[in-house]
């Protein structure tokens, strides 16, 4: 009995009386199935209603990738239901990928030149969406003609697949170019909508059409003002506004033919002030005109009076209630704020006040356009605007925000204690949220405002006291604590509060540091130099910051471990040094990461430099690379080095490249018979590469003398072979001298190497010959 | 250009996904779940504009949703559209669902996709906006439905069970059956076979 097949309307009530996921799943499969079941049949009645049901599950995520070749199927059918289904399902199910998807070109084809209207409507649609780059050159003419036909409908689609078409294969544009003309005098809106898309796409692909369709921009400025000025025409009004889409696609086609073009924009001029001030802004149509209205103003060369218009436009969209138009209004000002600067800067403190909405898309913009917006003069109260925001704005912002504040400072800073005051301010508000070069940047800042040392290191002591888990901030501070801690014992700085501050509390506040779970390796490094520099700071005795550091040489970081080692052995060996290099730093200069290590290298090679021995701690740096070297380098020559360390560096990269000395090549045994063995020697001169010089020995350690031996050599064409004379034919018993005979060996070509020799002797009393090859020979005799 | 438009409800449940840039079909149904999270967060009184998600290409598109009882109506776009414009064609589009469907409601989209997908082809073909005239898109929309009628579906099917009984190949049916006591007389079905 056959089943019958269900109709899409009850799968789709199985499914949606599934369950649980597991159950729709189920029922899915076994649809499936019987789809599967159905296409294998090739039920011709209800194919379409199995692709139907297979799209539904499509749609769900469940495959159905074997209702491609149905949907050919389908396309072809006669019938217009069929053709319908089958080409919804080649657009939501083929692809460029498929080998299916050329296949519907010729059916395209017919349904285009003598399908019935629908029909043609359906091709084109399919084309439009799938059409890949071969289909679209094949089909191109068909849709030019398409193009003129009387049917409003099919033409409509006609045009917005050409413009497809022209997507894909540029060079149709040649095609489609022509057309247009005509195209535009019509009146049916949705031909007039797709002729200008097509107008659009061909002047952003190339110069030429541009300058061509420049022509047109008074017919143009005619259909706009027909349709601003006509009275209320129900069929295509949205709101009260005429077809508000065809209005902005003709004004952001006129932005295209305006642009930087004087005579265009002369004009549109009256044009777009009449739109601007005629259309009704109560609703969302008017305001979308509106709004490509003024960005088609401030694009294109117009009157200023036009400009100042159309920002103030901009301005009342910011105070708008509806949010889209708040959003819409933040992102234009955006792209204007590059060119019109000035007129933007007007509704500044409308923006700023953006900050505060709650929406992120809106916060967001906001944020953008006020870090644009931050110039020398109101660069103060921007930032402690943005400052406000940073406090409490959303953690997807903290990032840009923190890093825009500190750019605005760098460029506009009025003087460097407010610049050093923001960055501090920053730091303690999204400390994680900076960039890795802030601190770089404040150290060096502070580093080079010798008068405000002392402030910089008291607000910074109070900050960390406050608060150790911000790591920009702690690095900041235990450097700047370290370099300057005796301004910070003498509490005399007279701009911020007096504070009594001891030794102890400042120890005490770097080792919490060092032991903290929250530090980051860099920063205990900074906090264990910072302690030491504070040894020759302090005037109190040093034992404390003897004792960390000694119990930090035995840390389990490498480099932790390595500085609390050098540090020791400052304090035992090189005591009367440790003044001396922990001085004050001088000046930095900007640029590049790792600037401190940097500094602080270079500071002590100065140093050294000066006293006659270098520091053990340095020197024996220096005589690990010695050794390094001297290992891999095993017997080549280098210069000696020179000892003194600044130099070093330089002369260690300046090595020269020996090349490595040519491994000999093993010996090798060829012949071995009754106590006769040959052997082969090879050697292969540096200077003649193709050459290889072969030794061949004959021993003889029988009793019996070998006598009349002849050697005879062969090898391959492409090899050239020069043998010389033997030393000699007798090779005398129990070990005489040997017979040598050199083989020159031409291989230019690096040819493989094959050898086969003949032997012919007398060997006890009896005549031998041997004829070999030799089958060991090593690669380095041709390679 | 339209990048994609889907129609899902508020547990996210696909009614309408077309795509007219292409993607793997994995790649599909993960977008469609990452719209869907990124739309839920937003409140009733914010504004529809979302910049899209990293599947479907990130800050160049936005995405422009509208919210309609119990379905969001969200349309990728590029930069190249007017984003006022889209809600309005969203709103053209809703619109245009009412009239076909008499008061739309999630069941007609549930039921009738395949008809949503026509109505839909309409409006916006090739990721470019076709039509936005509320009537000539019904008046299509009802010519075709007309032509799909007229070619057979419901309307045929008695002529073609008619044709279905003929072609069965029923054997000899006996003109009496006598089982003991019980004498039927079968009646005569020949205009039938």
């Amino acid at each position: 009995m056959v089943v019958p097949s269900l109709k899409l309307q009850d799968l789709i009530e199985e499914i949606r009386g599934a369950k649980t996921q597991a159950q729709e799943r189920e029922v899915i499969q076994k649809e499936c199935a019987h789809i599967r079941a159905s296409f294998r049949d090739g039920d011709p009645l209800h194919r379409h209603r199995q692709l139907a049901k297979l799209l539904y599950v499509h749609m769900l995520g469940y495959p159905a990738h074997f209702g491609q070749m149905e949907c050919l199927k389908l396309i072809a059918s006669p019938r217009f239901s069929d053709k319908r289904m089958g080409y919804l399902g080649a657009m939501l199910l083929l692809d460029e990928r498929q080998d299916a998807h050329l296949l519907i070109t010729n059916s395209i084809k017919n349904d285009l030149s003598q399908g019935s209207q629908p029909v043609q409507g359906l091709a084109l649609c399919t084309l439009s969406t799938v059409g890949s780059a071969e289909m679209c050159r094949d089909l191109a003419t068909e849709v030019e003609k398409l193009l003129l036909q009387p049917s409003p409908y099919v033409r409509k689609k006609a045009v917005l697949t050409a413009v497809h078409m022209i997507r894909k294969v540029p060079e149709l544009s040649n095609i489609f170019l022509p057309p247009c003309a005509q195209l535009l005098q019509e009146r049916h809106h949705g031909i007039l909508l797709g002729t200008i898309t097509l107008i659009t796409e061909l002047c952003e692909g190339s110069p030429a059409a541009l300058r061509h369709f420049r022509k047109v921009v008074p017919q143009l400025v005619e259909i706009l003002r027909t349709l601003v000025t006509s009275g209320y025409s129900a069929e295509h009004s949205i709101s009260g506004v005429s077809d508000p889409f065809l209005q902005v696609q003709i004004l952001r086609l006129l932005r295209i033919l305006g642009r930087n073009h004087e005579d265009s924009s002369e004009t549109m001029n009256d044009l777009l002030a009449q739109v601007a001030t005629n259309t009704e802004t109560s609703r969302n149509a008017g305001n979308a005109v509106l709004l490509e209205t003024v960005l088609t103003i401030m694009d294109i060369r117009s009157a200023a009076g036009l400009r100042v218009l159309a920002v103030n436009i901009l301005g009342r969209f910011l105070l708008n209630s509806d949010k889209n138009i708040r959003y819409v209004a933040l992102t234009s000002l955006l792209r204007l704020v590059q060119s019109d600067h000035s007129a933007v800067q007007r509704h500044r403190s409308t923006v700023v006040e953006c900050l505060q909405e709650p929406d992120t898309s809106l916060s967001r913009r906001a944020l953008e356009l006020s870090l644009a917006l931050v110039n020398s003069s109101n660069v103060r109260s921007m930032t402690r605007e943005l400052q406000g925001f940073l406090e409490s704005c959303p953690p997807d912002l903290r990032a840009d925000c923190a890093s825009g504040i500190l750019l605005a400072a760098e460029r506009f800073a009025p003087t460097k204690r407010w610049h050093i005051d923001t960055i501090l301010h920053v730091l303690t508000t999204a400390g994680t949220h900076v960039r890795d070069d802030a601190v770089a940047n404040l150290t060096q800042l502070i580093g080079g405002a010798q008068e405000l040392h002392a402030y910089s290191v008291c607000r910074l002591y109070s900050a960390l006291a406050e608060d150790i888990s911000q790591q920009p901030l702690v690095q900041v501070a235990a450097w700047c604590i370290g370099e300057y801690g005796d301004l910070l014992l003498e509490g005399s700085c007279e701009e911020t509060e007096p504070l009594q501050v001891e030794e102890e509390e400042v120890l005490v506040l770097l080792e919490k540091v060092l032991q903290s779970h929250m530090s980051l390796p860099a920063t205990r490094g900074y906090a264990l130099t910072a302690l030491m520099k504070l040894s020759t700071r302090l005037r109190g005795d040093n034992n404390r910051i003897r004792q960390v550091v000694s119990i930090y040489g035995s840390c389990l970081d490498v480099e932790l471990q390595q500085r609390a080692v050098e540090y020791n052995t400052l304090f035992r060996k090189y005591d009367h040094m440790r003044a001396a290099i922990l001085e004050k730093m001088p000046l930095m200069e900007r640029g590049g990461p790792q600037v401190d290590e940097e500094a602080e290298e270079s500071k002590e090679a100065r140093l050294s430099e000066a006293a006659p021995v270098p520091t053990e701690p340095q020197a024996s740096k220096l005589l690990d690379l010695l050794d390094l070297l001297d290992g891999t380098s095993g017997d080549s020559q280098h210069p000696p080095l020179d000892p003194s360390p600044g130099g070093t560096l330089v002369h260690l990269l300046d090595l020269p490249c020996a090349p490595p000395a040519l491994a000999p090549i093993p010996n090798v045994k060829v012949f071995e018979r009754e106590g006769l063995q040959l052997n082969l020697s090879f050697a292969r001169p540096s200077e003649i590469p193709a050459l290889l010089l072969i030794t061949a020995t004959a021993t003889n350690s029988s009793g019996s003398d070998v006598t009349h031996f002849v050697c005879q050599a062969a090898v391959p064409k492409s090899i050239q072979l020069q043998l010389q004379a033997p030393s000699g034919d007798t090779v005398p018993a129990q070990g005489g001298l040997p017979i040598t005979q050199l083989l020159r060996i031409l291989n230019p070509n690096k040819a493989p190497l094959r050898l086969k020799l003949r032997l012919t002797y007398n060997h006890f009393g009896q005549s031998v010959q041997e004829i070999f090859e030799v089958n060991n020979l090593p690669l380095e005799t041709w390679q | 250009m339209i990048q994609a438009i889907m129609v899902f409800n508020n547990h996210g449940k696909p009614r309408l996904v077309r795509f007219y840039q292409r993607f793997p079909e994995e790649i599909q149904q993960q977008i469609v779940r990452e719209t869907f999270h990124l739309v839920l967060k937003r409140d009733d009184n914010i504004c529809n504009f979302l910049e899209g998600g990293s599947l479907i290409g990130g800050s160049d598109y936005k995405l422009i949703y509208r919210h309609y009882a119990t379905l969001y109506f969200v349309f990728c776009v590029d930069s190249s559209e007017s984003e006022l414009g889209i809600l309005d064609l969203i709103q053209v589009f809703v619109e245009t669902l009412d009239k076909c469907f008499e008061n739309v409601c999630e069941l007609d989209l549930i039921f009738h996709m395949d008809k949503v997908h026509y109505i839909l082809q309409e409006v916006v073909m090739g990721g470019m906006v076709l039509e936005t005239n509320m009537n000539e898109i019904v008046a299509q929309i009802e010519a075709q439905n007309r032509l799909e009628k007229s070619e057979g579906g419901l309307s045929a099917a008695p002529a073609r069970a008619v044709s279905a009984v003929k072609n069965i190949n029923l054997p000899e049916i006996p003109r009496n059956i006598n089982i003991g006591d019980l004498n039927i007389k079968v009646p005569n079905l020949s205009p039938f076979v």
